[in-house]
């Protein structure tokens, strides 16, 4: 059934753009441009957070900061592997995507660590930056609790993502 | 300016860690691969993106997000009252929870921006009411229908089911919207003295 919901999507816009009598390929088309722009504009920034990124790894930077951090990580069922991923994921939505594509590359895409790391990347958001840029815009300078609630939902989703990771696919 | 302290901040640990523990060559050599591989992840996730822009285009102009906002409404009156008595909230504000679930970024921020300005207390502009804290929660916690981006890389890292992680990412955010939700509520119970 999973299968089907990409695919099936696909059709369902495409019907009823035709039904409503909108051009559905020029649409994909002119989107797909504008997607190619977006593409070149995150290009330098993945170079050098890659770069970044893999010197950590190289370094030995990585383990010693996993090893550190495994006690509180173990104790909550998250693999120690995705520290980095969760301390960065919050901070920069980039910065995540190349730490997530590391660890995926490194222990592997259907190793429990790697689909830990893909589905801590869909379902979390980066809280730092929603929160700046909506209170930021509208003028909001008294966030109160704001930021306690959304990093637990982040955590909470941090937890689930181990989680459903390891029960799912075991 | 974050990014660059962060950016300073990863080379810094990564050149004083392989000193100390003699890692020095292949420091050197990340340099190149890392970069290599950032390229690498811009071309792999290329094709998706693209798509994926098109899609979200096509989605809007059939008013897809229209249709989905009306399915959602009788869940917002619940999580926010406000939009009972005000229609242009309530617009502005499934715009925004649409959007994202159809993993339309740049849709969703102006609308977003939007709910926070009419949620906005008359008495104190600048403080944030406990409808604008589960707005944001529930941006945060990014409820997304397909993550594209996440099956792209998967794809270029030779899995044959990318979107076998959906049912674990839809649980995942479930939870944690609705874990946020319980969190900004309590707190607002407890938050009274500003």
């Amino acid at each position: 059934m999973i299968d089907y919901i990409v695919p099936l999507l696909l059709l369902v816009i495409c019907c009823m753009a035709l039904s409503k009598k909108e051009n559905a390929y020029d649409l994909l088309l002119s989107g797909g441009a504008d997607g190619l722009k977006l593409v070149v504009s995150i290009l330098p920034t993945l170079v050098l957070l890659l770069t970044a990124v893999t010197m950590l790894r190289q370094s030995g930077a990585v383990e010693v900061f996993s090893s550190f951090f495994a006690p509180i990580f173990q104790f909550f069922g998250i693999p120690p592997e995705t520290a980095i991923l969760v301390l960065i994921r919050p901070i920069s939505g980039s910065a995540a995507l190349a730490v997530g594509t590391e660890l995926m590359a490194t222990y592997g895409v259907d190793s429990p660590i790697g689909r830990t790391a893909a589905v801590m990347l869909g379902s979390t958001e980066t809280t730092f930056y929603t929160i700046s840029v909506y209170f930021g815009a509208a003028g909001i300078k008294k966030t109160r609790y704001t930021l306690p609630a959304a990093l637990i939902a982040d955590f909470v989703g941090f937890f689930m993502a181990a989680l459903t990771s390891r029960i799912f696919y075991a | 300016m974050v990014m660059s302290w962060i950016f300073t901040g990863m080379v810094l640990i990564s050149t004083v860690f392989a000193m100390f523990l003699g890692n020095g060559s292949a420091l050197a050599a990340a340099v190149p691969q890392g970069a290599q591989a950032g390229v690498t992840l811009a071309l792999s996730l290329a094709g998706s993106i693209c798509l994926w822009t098109g899609v979200g285009k096509l989605m809007e102009h059939i008013g897809l997000t229209a249709i989905l906002s009306k399915m959602l409404r009788p869940l917002l009156h619940r999580v926010f009252p406000g939009t009972k008595k005000d229609p242009q909230l309530a617009g502005v504000l499934s715009g925004n929870i649409c959007a994202n679930l159809l993993g339309l970024g740049n849709a969703a921020t102006p609308m977003g921006i939007g709910a926070v300005q009419r949620m906005k207390d008359p008495l104190r502009p600048h403080r944030a009411t406990d409808q604008m804290c589960r707005l944001i929660v529930l941006n945060t916690a990014s409820i997304q229908l397909i993550p594209a981006n996440v099956a792209a890389v998967r794809v270029s890292l030779g899995c044959a089911t990318p979107f076998d992680i959906l049912p674990a990412v839809w649980v995942t955010s479930i939870c944690s919207a609705s874990m946020g939700l319980l969190a900004a509520y309590l707190l607002g119970k407890l938050w009274r003295h500003d």
